[in-house]
């Protein structure tokens, strides 16, 4: 009787974990702006000191919000295609933004103060912002770094236009075959909608404060 | 004379990473049998997934007697396999579970076809027994990938 019990009570506990996992899993795939959505505001901090926003861009015709950091060697691999979109699409409107949203009590690579060496070592000429509350990476659903987000100015305000990776080949830039963000922003240059709004990419896990 | 010797013994020890790509996993774990299959995608750089790997070995030797198959699908650059794949899996010592990596181009395209819901961050895990699949981004503990197991297996919910 008592053995039955237990039983019982663990089948429980286990269809609780079960369901908790699914629940987390599904607000995961759901949580976050899709394309077409108005683009969350923010206001972070600068590894210069300063506070960016996202309404400071107005002016632009948009911009393009990277969520990345320093630890990750997928957002290390993609450190000079970065740098590269920045130069090739501020002249035109479309600069880059880097936020990292690293909790770095998790990842001390990740602080503020690393952020500054990695900016200054490695010249970045784009902002690179701290998330610290991660309320920015949660209000735009990043799962990932780099994750990447192309904002563009419209009537109604800024509009979430692409969604995913930079191109089709993280290990070997010089073996990639679709540029996703430079086609994606170029066609929003051109006057048009990006042909592949979404894609997927692996990457590391964004790592979350413990709640 | 030592030297080529421990060559050859290191090369006995070496846990072999199989390569294979996304059609060839599919193929071995969607055969309808009554295996459950524990698909562990992983690499040596994500940090997550490092720290849980232990859960999957203890998993597959708890259940080293019966029919489930726990596989670490590395998602390791095909040239890192025998830099550091296979030199972390060595280090590791794990007896249980089986070593693959997926040599697979274009994951814009086949993360969807390991998962739609899937976003693309490691670590994911995905239980396949038959035609019943549970996939999820999540990082385990033993004891949450063991009762995670469990309800799989028995069907619920």
């Amino acid at each position: 009787m008592r053995l039955l019990d237990v039983m019982r009570h663990a089948q429980r506990c286990l269809a609780l974990v079960l369901l908790l996992w699914t629940v987390a899993v599904r607000a995961q795939a759901t949580d976050g702006v899709t394309v077409g959505d108005v683009a969350p505001s923010f206001s972070l901090k600068n590894i210069d000191g300063s506070t960016v926003s996202l309404s400071s861009y107005s002016s632009q015709k948009g911009a393009i919000i990277v969520f990345t950091c320093n630890h990750c060697p997928y957002s290390v691999k993609y450190e000079d295609r970065i740098i590269a979109l920045h130069e090739m699409f501020a002249p035109k409107g479309y600069p880059v933004i880097a936020i990292n949203p690293n909790d770095a009590e998790k990842v001390p690579e990740d602080s503020f103060e690393n952020m500054k060496i990695r900016a200054s070592e490695r010249k970045f000429t784009f902002p690179y912002l701290i998330d610290d509350s991660q309320q920015t990476a949660l209000a735009y659903g990043a799962k990932r770094t780099p994750h990447v987000f192309v904002v563009s100015n419209t009537k109604e305000g800024a509009r979430v236009m692409y969604i995913g990776a930079i191109d089709d080949n993280a290990t070997d830039a010089d073996a990639v075959e679709t540029f996703f963000v430079r086609d994606a922003v170029s066609e929003l240059l051109a006057g048009g909608v990006p042909t592949k709004p979404l894609t997927k990419a692996i990457g590391c896990s964004i790592k979350w404060k413990n709640k | 004379m030592i030297f080529p010797f421990l060559v050859l013994v290191a090369s006995w020890l070496e846990p072999s990473v199989e390569v294979l790509n996304l059609a060839q996993l599919h193929a071995r774990i969607y055969r309808g049998s009554d295996t459950t299959y524990v698909v562990n995608f992983w690499a040596t750089w994500c940090r997550p997934c490092v720290e849980e790997l232990p859960a999957f070995e203890a998993l597959a030797r708890r259940y080293a007697a019966e029919p489930v198959v726990v596989l670490l699908v590395s998602l390791d650059a095909i040239g890192d396999r025998t830099t550091k794949v296979e030199p972390f899996l060595r280090r590791r010592g794990y007896q249980h579970c089986r070593f693959l990596l997926l040599n697979e181009p274009k994951p814009h395209i086949w993360i969807d076809r390991v998962d739609p819901s899937w976003s693309g961050s490691i670590p994911a895990t995905m239980f396949v027994r038959g035609d019943r699949k549970l996939f999820g981004e999540f990082q385990f503990n033993e004891e949450l990938l063991d009762s995670t197991f469990q309800s799989f297996r028995k069907g619920s919910p």
